[in-house]
C-alpha cells in the first residue's frame, strides 16, 4: 500500500483510539479532579460496562440498533450506580484519604472483575453492531461503525463540558473541587456530590465501553488496556484537567495509532509511556493542569 | 511336662505385631484397597479462565462425556476412573503450580488436558521434576522437540505435521506467494517455522511474517503489511479477540481486490460462522483437526463421539445453538484419557509407584486404529519423540458451513524425529 492510503488508515483508527480514549479518561480525570481519589477500577468500570452491554442485547428484542440504543443508555446508568454505591459503602468511610482509597480501589478492581468472572464467565461475547456499513476506499475498505464512534463521543464530550460548565449541578461540582470545606459551609451537600461524580466518572467508562464492544467484544480482563492508557492520558493532560485530557487523548491515540501501524504497537506503548516520565520530571502538574498551591 | 505349651505357643512379641498390624489395617481401610478397586486418579490441567477460557470450556465437557462413557464401559484395570479438574487460567506460573497441586496434593496418577503452548512450556518442567506422566493436549512442536521424558502428545497431531500436509495443497490449489499472520509467542512461532520451511519445499515462499501479540484486541493497524501481492493470507489467531480479527480483516478487504484467504480454525473457534461480518469468509478455506459441521461419511465413531460429547450437526452444543464447540481441537481430550487407559492396562498399572512403567507403555504404542476412543481417525504414535501423527482435513466456507474439500494422509505430515525420548533418563 502507498504512503498515503497507509496514513489515512492510521489516522481513522488514531481518531478512533483517541475517541474511546478520551471519553474513558475524561472520566477518570473527573474523579481526581473532583474528588483527589486516584481510581484503580475505573478500567473494571469501563469492563463492566461493556459486559452489562451483553446481557443488555441479548435481553432487549428486535433489531440490534434497538437494543444497542437501550443499552447505550442503560448500561451507564447501571454502572453509574454501583459505582456511587462503591463510594458511599467503602470510599467515604474511608475519608478519601489518597492512600487508602488507593487500596480501597485496587480491592475494587479485584472484586469487580471476579464479580464479571462469576456472572459472565470467561468468555468473549460480540455484541452486533447497531448498524453494518462499509466505507470501501479505492485502498481498502472501513468500517463505518467506527466512524460513527468517533462522532458519537465527539458530541458526548461536548456534552459533559457543557455540563461543568453551563449548569448549576456542574458549578456545585466544580466549588466542591476548589474548596471541599467551604462548599460544605455554603451548604453543599458534599457527600452527593461525591456520589455523583463517581458516579459520572464510571458512567462515562461504561459509554466508551459500550461504544466499542460491537468493534472489539466483551471480556472480563478487557479493563487492564483502558485503565494504563486513561492514566497515561491524564497525567500527560493535567489531573483534574478536562481540556488536557482530551487534547492528550488526541495525542496519544493518533501517535499510537501511527506509530503501530507504521512501527510497531509495542513501540507505540513504550514512547506513550516514555513521555508520561517526560511529563513528570519536567511539568509535574501536567501540560495543562494547574500547579498545586 | 514342663512348659509344653511354651514352643508351639505364639511369643508374646509375634501376638503383639500381630495386634498392631490389624489395628493399622483397620486404621487405614483403604490403604488394603489401594491395590485393588480405589477409583485411578486423574488430574485434568484446564484453562477454565484466562485467554484459553472458550477451549478451557468445551475441553472440560468433553472430558467429562469420555469419562462417563470409560467408566460405563468398566473404568481402567476394573477400577472407576476419578478426575480432578484445576483451572490454571490460561497462565504458566499457574500452570506449574497446577501440576504441583495435582500430583502432590491430590495425587494423580497422571496430569493431562492443557493447551496453550507457553503454559505447557512453562508447566512440563515441574511435570518432570514430580515424576508424573504429564499428557499434553496442545499443538506446539515442543512436545516433538525436546522437553521430559514425562511429557507426551498421545491425542492430538503438533502443528509442524499439521502445516507440512497442508502446504503441499495450498501451494497447489491456493498460490505460492503467501503472507502469514500469527501470534506472537510460542504456538505462532512454530506455524512460522514449520510453513515457511514447508511451502519452501513446495517452490512457493513467504513474502511477509506479520507476529500479532496474544493479547492484542485490535488488528486493522497490522493488515497494511500485508503485500500487495500476495496470492494467499495464511492466518491463525489464538484467544478472545479471534472474531475481532476475522471481522476486521473483511472490512479491511471488503469488496475490493484480495488474496486467497487460507486459516486455521483456530481463529475461528467456539466462533459461529454465520455471526454477522464474516460473510466475507464465503469461499475461503480452513485446517481443521476434525470437522466442525458433521461431514456427509461421518463414521459410526464420529455420530457416538458428537452425541456423547452433546454437539449438533452443526458443532455447536445442542442445548445452545449459539454456543459453538472448540470442535477441531477438543477431541484431544477424549483420545488422551482413552491412551491412559490403553496405557495403564497394558502397564499393569497399580499405583503411583507405576508412573515410570505408565509412559514406557505409552512410549511402546505405535498404531491407533479409528474407534470409538479414536473418534477423530487412525493414528501413528512415535514413541521416540512422544508426538502422534494423524489425518487433517482442509474445509471450504460454503454457505456458511464448512465444508471437507480435503483429506491429508497421516504420512503427509510426518517429519524426521528431532528427539529420541526413550534414550533419555526418567
Amino acid at each position: 500500500m502507498d504512503f498515503g492510503p497507509f496514513l489515512l488508515l492510521a489516522l481513522m483508527e488514531g481518531l478512533v483510539a483517541a475517541a474511546v480514549l478520551a471519553l474513558t479518561a475524561v472520566g477518570l480525570s473527573l474523579v481526581f479532579g473532583v474528588m483527589r481519589v486516584v481510581n484503580v477500577a475505573h478500567g473494571e468500570f469501563f469492563m463492566l460496562g461493556a459486559v452489562a452491554a451483553w446481557f443488555v442485547t441479548q435481553w432487549v428484542p428486535g433489531p440490534p440498533w434497538v437494543a444497542f440504543a437501550v443499552a447505550l443508555i442503560l448500561c451507564p446508568l447501571l454502572v453509574g450506580a454501583v459505582a456511587a454505591l462503591a463510594d458511599v459503602l467503602v470510599l467515604k468511610r474511608l475519608n478519601y484519604d489518597p492512600e487508602a482509597t488507593i487500596v480501597a480501589t485496587i480491592g475494587l478492581l479485584y472484586i469487580l472483575q471476579q464479580a464479571a468472572l462469576t456472572f459472565y464467565g470467561p468468555d468473549a461475547r460480540p455484541v452486533e453492531a447497531p448498524f453494518i456499513w462499509r466505507i470501501q476506499f479505492p485502498w481498502f475498505g472501513y468500517s463505518g461503525y467506527k466512524l460513527a464512534v468517533v462522532a458519537a463521543a465527539a458530541v458526548i464530550l461536548a456534552g459533559v463540558w457543557l455540563f461543568m460548565t453551563r449548569s448549576r449541578t456542574g458549578l456545585v461540582m466544580r466549588a466542591t473541587q476548589l474548596d471541599r470545606d467551604t462548599a460544605r459551609a455554603f451548604g453543599i451537600n458534599v457527600d452527593r456530590v461525591y456520589a455523583g461524580t463517581f458516579a459520572l466518572g464510571a458512567g462515562l467508562a461504561a459509554v466508551a465501553a459500550v461504544l466499542i464492544v460491537p468493534i472489539s467484544q466483551a471480556h472480563y480482563l478487557m479493563g487492564h488496556d483502558p485503565l494504563l492508557l486513561s492514566f497515561i492520558v491524564v497525567i500527560i493532560g493535567g489531573l483534574g484537567s478536562l481540556r488536557g485530557t482530551l487534547v492528550a487523548a488526541l495525542v496519544i491515540g493518533l501517535s499510537d495509532g501511527v506509530i503501530s501501524m507504521f512501527f510497531s504497537p509495542t513501540l507505540a506503548k513504550i514512547l506513550a509511556t516514555l513521555f508520561v516520565a517526560l511529563v513528570l520530571v519536567f511539568r509535574p502538574q501536567g501540560l495543562f493542569g494547574k500547579r498545586l498551591a | 511336662m514342663k512348659n509344653p505349651l511354651i514352643g508351639s505357643a505364639p511369643s508374646r512379641r509375634s501376638v503383639l505385631m500381630g495386634m498392631s498390624a490389624g489395628a493399622g489395617a483397620l486404621a487405614f481401610p483403604g490403604f488394603i484397597q489401594a491395590q485393588s478397586s480405589a477409583p485411578v486418579k486423574l488430574g485434568f490441567q484446564l484453562h477454565r479462565t484466562g485467554i484459553g477460557a472458550a477451549y478451557g470450556r468445551w475441553y472440560e465437557r468433553t472430558t467429562q462425556a469420555a469419562l462417563k462413557v470409560l467408566n460405563e464401559a468398566g473404568g481402567i484395570n476394573g477400577r472407576p476412573v476419578e478426575i480432578v479438574f484445576e483451572d490454571d487460567g490460561t497462565d504458566p506460573r499457574r500452570g506449574s503450580e497446577v501440576v504441583e497441586k495435582l500430583a502432590s496434593q491430590h495425587g494423580c496418577d497422571a496430569i493431562f488436558g492443557p493447551l496453550f503452548s507457553h503454559v505447557v512450556i512453562g508447566s512440563a518442567p515441574r511435570a518432570g521434576e514430580l515424576k508424573v506422566p504429564y499428557l499434553v493436549c496442545s499443538e506446539g512442536f515442543h512436545v516433538a522437540s525436546g522437553l521430559n521424558r514425562w511429557t507426551l502428545q498421545p491425542g492430538i497431531t503438533d502443528v509442524k505435521a499439521q502445516v507440512r500436509a497442508m502446504a503441499p495443497w495450498v501451494a497447489a490449489n491456493l498460490g505460492k506467494k503467501v503472507t502469514m499472520v500469527f501470534p506472537d509467542y510460542a504456538f505462532g512461532y512454530d506455524h512460522r517455522d514449520a510453513f515457511s520451511e514447508a511451502i519452501k519445499e513446495q517452490g512457493g515462499e513467504v513474502v511477509a511474517m506479520i507476529a500479532i501479540p496474544p493479547t492484542e484486541t485490535s488488528f486493522t493497524r497490522y493488515l497494511p503489511q500485508i503485500p500487495a501481492d500476495t496470492e494467499v493470507l495464511y492466518h491463525v489467531m489464538v484467544g478472545p479477540a479471534v472474531l475481532t480479527f476475522v471481522k476486521e480483516l473483511g472490512e479491511f478487504y471488503g469488496t475490493g481486490a484480495r488474496p486467497q484467504i487460507f486459516g486455521f480454525i483456530d481463529s475461528l473457534e467456539a466462533v459461529d460462522l454465520a455471526s454477522p461480518g464474516l460473510e466475507f469468509l464465503e469461499g475461503s478455506h480452513f485446517w481443521e483437526g476434525h470437522c466442525r459441521v458433521k461431514q456427509a461419511d461421518a463414521t459410526e465413531h464420529e455420530t457416538f463421539y458428537r452425541a456423547a460429547v452433546g454437539v449438533d450437526d452443526n458443532g455447536a452444543s445442542v442445548s445452545d445453538k449459539r454456543d459453538v464447540s472448540t470442535y477441531a481441537h477438543m477431541f484431544s481430550t477424549w483420545e488422551t484419557l482413552f491412551v491412559l487407559k490403553a496405557g495403564m492396562e497394558a502397564a499393569g498399572y497399580q499405583g503411583v509407584a507405576d508412573r515410570q512403567k505408565l509412559v514406557e507403555a505409552i512410549e511402546a504404542m505405535t498404531t491407533m486404529p479409528l474407534s470409538r476412543e479414536h473418534p477423530q481417525g487412525d493414528k501413528v504414535f512415535n514413541g521416540k519423540t512422544h508426538q502422534v501423527f494423524g489425518h487433517q482435513f482442509i474445509s471450504k466456507v460454503e454457505g456458511g458451513k464448512l465444508m471437507r474439500v480435503h483429506i491429508a494422509a497421516i504420512e503427509d505430515g510426518m517429519y524426521p524425529d528431532a528427539v529420541d525420548y526413550s534414550t533419555m533418563s526418567f
